[in-house]
């Protein structure tokens, strides 16, 4: 297959295996930010045939992962409504709350939908004038403008039977959450190839020059990773702090102007509840005012919903890089795909989920 | 008065039941048992010991590219009874219709089903029809259950693997999933890719009559291959390794996989057989199942081993291993 057989060819991976062994002179410590890469790293047991000294420390870009657990009983709550069609894309249905997910919810008679964009969302709000129907807009920057776009959509044409249940999140301050943190051990960074795609990677210019690490924009075949781990081992080995695009094909350095631009018409930047984390401030996206009667949470009146955490759930440390999947107590024991104590274990990008699927006991 | 759908009365026993059964399932199905309209078949079995079985059919859409919901039902149920080294030969149906459902639409899928029964070489010997309102079911519903008598000298069972064992499948994976998967609404791209639906007796009975003690079959049906290695895997508490760059995948397959986050290895087959088989006899049976329509493809995808008994495990394009785990309860596609 075109522009996929390329980036999975084994003889060109074990040329750039061979070269980051060759630069390699000290442990290096690598996080790739985006839950697609992590799958990606462990289906191809890239980490397994990197040299020992290279680890790679799995990061907080899986939408499922990070979306706070108020928002998904926020979710129960309005899917269970006699009027309304919930939408979701499909790996948020999954989900646990504190006692159910949207799964159940849809067998006890609520109208939940998988649907493969917003727009869809909206055509179903267009099809059923008698209903109420919400799009849960979760993601970073990579769900946003299509998400910012039906919220639009509805706008211009009146729509006033859509709403969306955003918790739209940004990474670059993600990324200096976790620099900033005492405990990081995070040396450079892969930055998430489609985040790239969208918002481009001058924003990541600042935060490499402040916090003096090398970010690399990196895609998601075997190839495109080793050749942005070695970029990145490159600059480490050579003392550089810098951003050095290794996803030519896809990222510009400006990004999507057009995509970008209907963020910012449509979201305002906000304070956000990351789940496992806590708050960061400045790093969600909310509706603007003149867009704000689409906001499910005060169309529905759930502002007041709130919701606690497992006490044994580690994901937040998971998910800044501290602690790998298989160093938490409960993982494949008390928590398992079937029964997850947090979203890293439910999402299919979730590093907990990665590790269970691929490597459980697989060396033991 | 010509009904043109299914009415609450064609299931209620009297004039339009019986005018359902002679407009539509007896001008196609009809053989010597059904022609009795008795409340049961009463049949002569060779010797040996009968195998059984039964599965449901509930299959949106229920027309599909490369098929329809009723080929499904008999050719599922006809490799069920294979691949346990049976021959199939009797099939039940039970059906039940949503009050609205097309009757020309039911027609063609009772054809389909005659046709398929007629190209496997079993006979349909009883059924039944039930009506339930609109929205109580979803079009058509339909059951199957089959018996065969099992070929002497043969002992498939999943229990039967044992370390050095060779593992084959028959062909592509993932056909039959994404041609359903592609084909419902809400997705907006469009495929060629067309369900594998087929009957595997033929080709099963020309492999038992090469190699009579081949150790296990299975039809990968829902969960895919993923699922069938898994299965056979703990059954025999031995491991199974396979190399990622045998399993055949189609390119059109593949690349809606791709585009939905989906593995091809998760994904239902509905005319594949994972074999497993002595190595020393791996060579015969290959040679036969290539010679069949349905086996053109066979390839050898891994073997059985002592280590991590279980579990399977998958030797990747880049010499790394991974488990291949059960794929857990639906294939969600992802966010981004």
């Amino acid at each position: 297959m075109k522009y996929i057989d390329e980036y999975r060819d084994p003889a060109l991976a074990r040329n750039l295996l061979q070269e980051i062994r060759r630069k390699a002179t000290r442990h290096w410590t690598i996080m790739e930010i985006c839950g697609g890469q992590t799958h990606s790293i462990l289906r191809n047991g890239i980490d397994q045939l990197l040299p020992e000294s290279i680890e790679l420390v799995h990061g907080p870009g899986c939408p499922v992962c990070v979306t706070p657990l108020e928002s998904i009983e926020r979710a129960l709550v309005i899917a269970a409504r006699k009027e309304v069609i919930f939408t979701s894309f499909g790996d948020m249905l999954r989900v646990p709350g504190s006692s159910k997910d949207l799964f159940m919810v849809r067998s006890e008679g609520g109208d939940v939908r998988i649907v493969f964009s917003p727009l869809d969302a909206l055509q179903i709000a267009r099809a059923n004038p008698a209903k109420e129907v919400v799009f849960f807009a979760v993601g970073f920057e990579t769900t946003a403008p299509a998400n910012a776009m039906a919220v639009w959509q509805a706008a211009r044409e009146g729509i006033e039977n859509f709403s969306v249940l955003a918790s739209q999140v940004m990474v670059p301050p993600a990324m200096r959450a976790i620099l900033s943190s005492p405990g990081n051990r995070v040396q450079g960074f892969l930055a998430a190839g489609h985040v790239c795609a969208v918002m481009g990677y001058e924003e990541y210019e600042p935060v490499a020059r402040e916090f003096h690490v090398p970010i690399v924009p990196t895609g998601f075949e075997p190839v495109d990773l080793l050749a942005g781990i070695l970029q990145t081992v490159e600059l480490l080995e050579e003392g550089r702090a810098g951003v050095v695009n290794r996803y030519g094909r896809v990222v510009s350095r400006e990004g999507n102007r057009h995509a970008q631009e209907i963020i910012r018409q449509v979201f305002k930047v906000t304070d956000r509840q990351w789940r496992g984390i806590g708050l960061i401030p400045q790093s969600g996206l909310g509706l603007r005012e003149s867009f704000a009667r689409f906001d499910a949470v005060t169309k529905f009146d759930v502002a007041h919903i709130s919701a606690s955490e497992s006490p044994l759930c580690m994901s937040g440390s998971v998910l800044q890089g501290i602690l790998k999947p298989d160093g938490c107590p409960a993982f494949a024991r008390e928590c398992t795909p079937e029964h997850p104590l947090g979203a890293t274990m439910v999402s299919s990008e979730g590093a907990c989920a990665a590790y269970y699927n691929y490597h459980r006991n697989i060396f033991q | 008065m010509q009904h043109e759908t299914v009415q609450m009365a064609h299931g209620a026993g009297g004039r339009l039941s019986q005018a359902l059964m002679q407009r539509i399932f007896m001008p196609h199905l009809h053989n010597a048992f059904l022609d009795l309209l008795d409340d049961q078949a009463k049949l002569d079995l060779p010797a040996g010991r009968v195998a059984f079985t039964t599965d449901t059919y509930v299959v949106s859409p229920v027309f599909f590219p490369g098929g329809n919901i009723g080929e499904l039902a008999v050719n599922g149920t006809v490799n069920d009874l294979a691949v346990g080294g049976a021959t199939p030969l009797y099939l039940s149906a039970g059906f039940v219709l949503e009050e609205g459902f097309s009757l020309a639409e039911l027609e063609t899928i009772v054809k389909s089903m005659a046709e398929a029964a007629r190209k496997a070489g079993v006979m349909m010997v009883t059924g039944d029809t039930k009506v339930v309102g609109k929205g109580q079911c979803d079009r058509i519903f339909i059951n199957t259950s089959g018996i065969g008598v099992v070929r002497e000298g043969t002992a498939l069972s999943c229990r039967n693997l044992k370390p050095g064992d060779t593992i084959i499948l028959s062909g592509t994976v993932g056909d039959h999933g994404m041609s359903i998967m592609t084909s419902r609404e809400g997705l907006s791209f469009q495929s060629r890719i067309t369900s594998d639906s087929a009957a595997l007796n033929g080709m099963i009975a020309s492999m038992l009559d090469v190699v009579p003690a081949i150790h296990a079959m299975r039809d990968p049906t829902r969960g895919g291959v993923a699922a069938t290695l898994n299965e056979l895997a703990a059954s025999s508490s031995v491991g199974i390794e396979i190399d990622e760059t045998t399993i055949p995948v189609k390119a059109d397959v593949r690349g809606a996989c791709e585009l939905l986050g989906i593995d091809p290895l998760h994904v239902a087959n509905e005319g594949k057989l994972v074999v497993v088989v002595a190595a020393v006899d791996a060579g015969q049976v290959l040679d036969v199942m290539r010679s069949c329509e349905h086996g053109r493809d066979a390839v050898i995808i891994g073997s059985v081993v002592d280590d991590h008994p279980g579990m399977v495990v998958m030797r990747t394009a880049f010499a790394s291993r991974r488990i291949i785990d059960l794929p857990l309860g639906e294939q969600l596609p992802r966010i981004c």
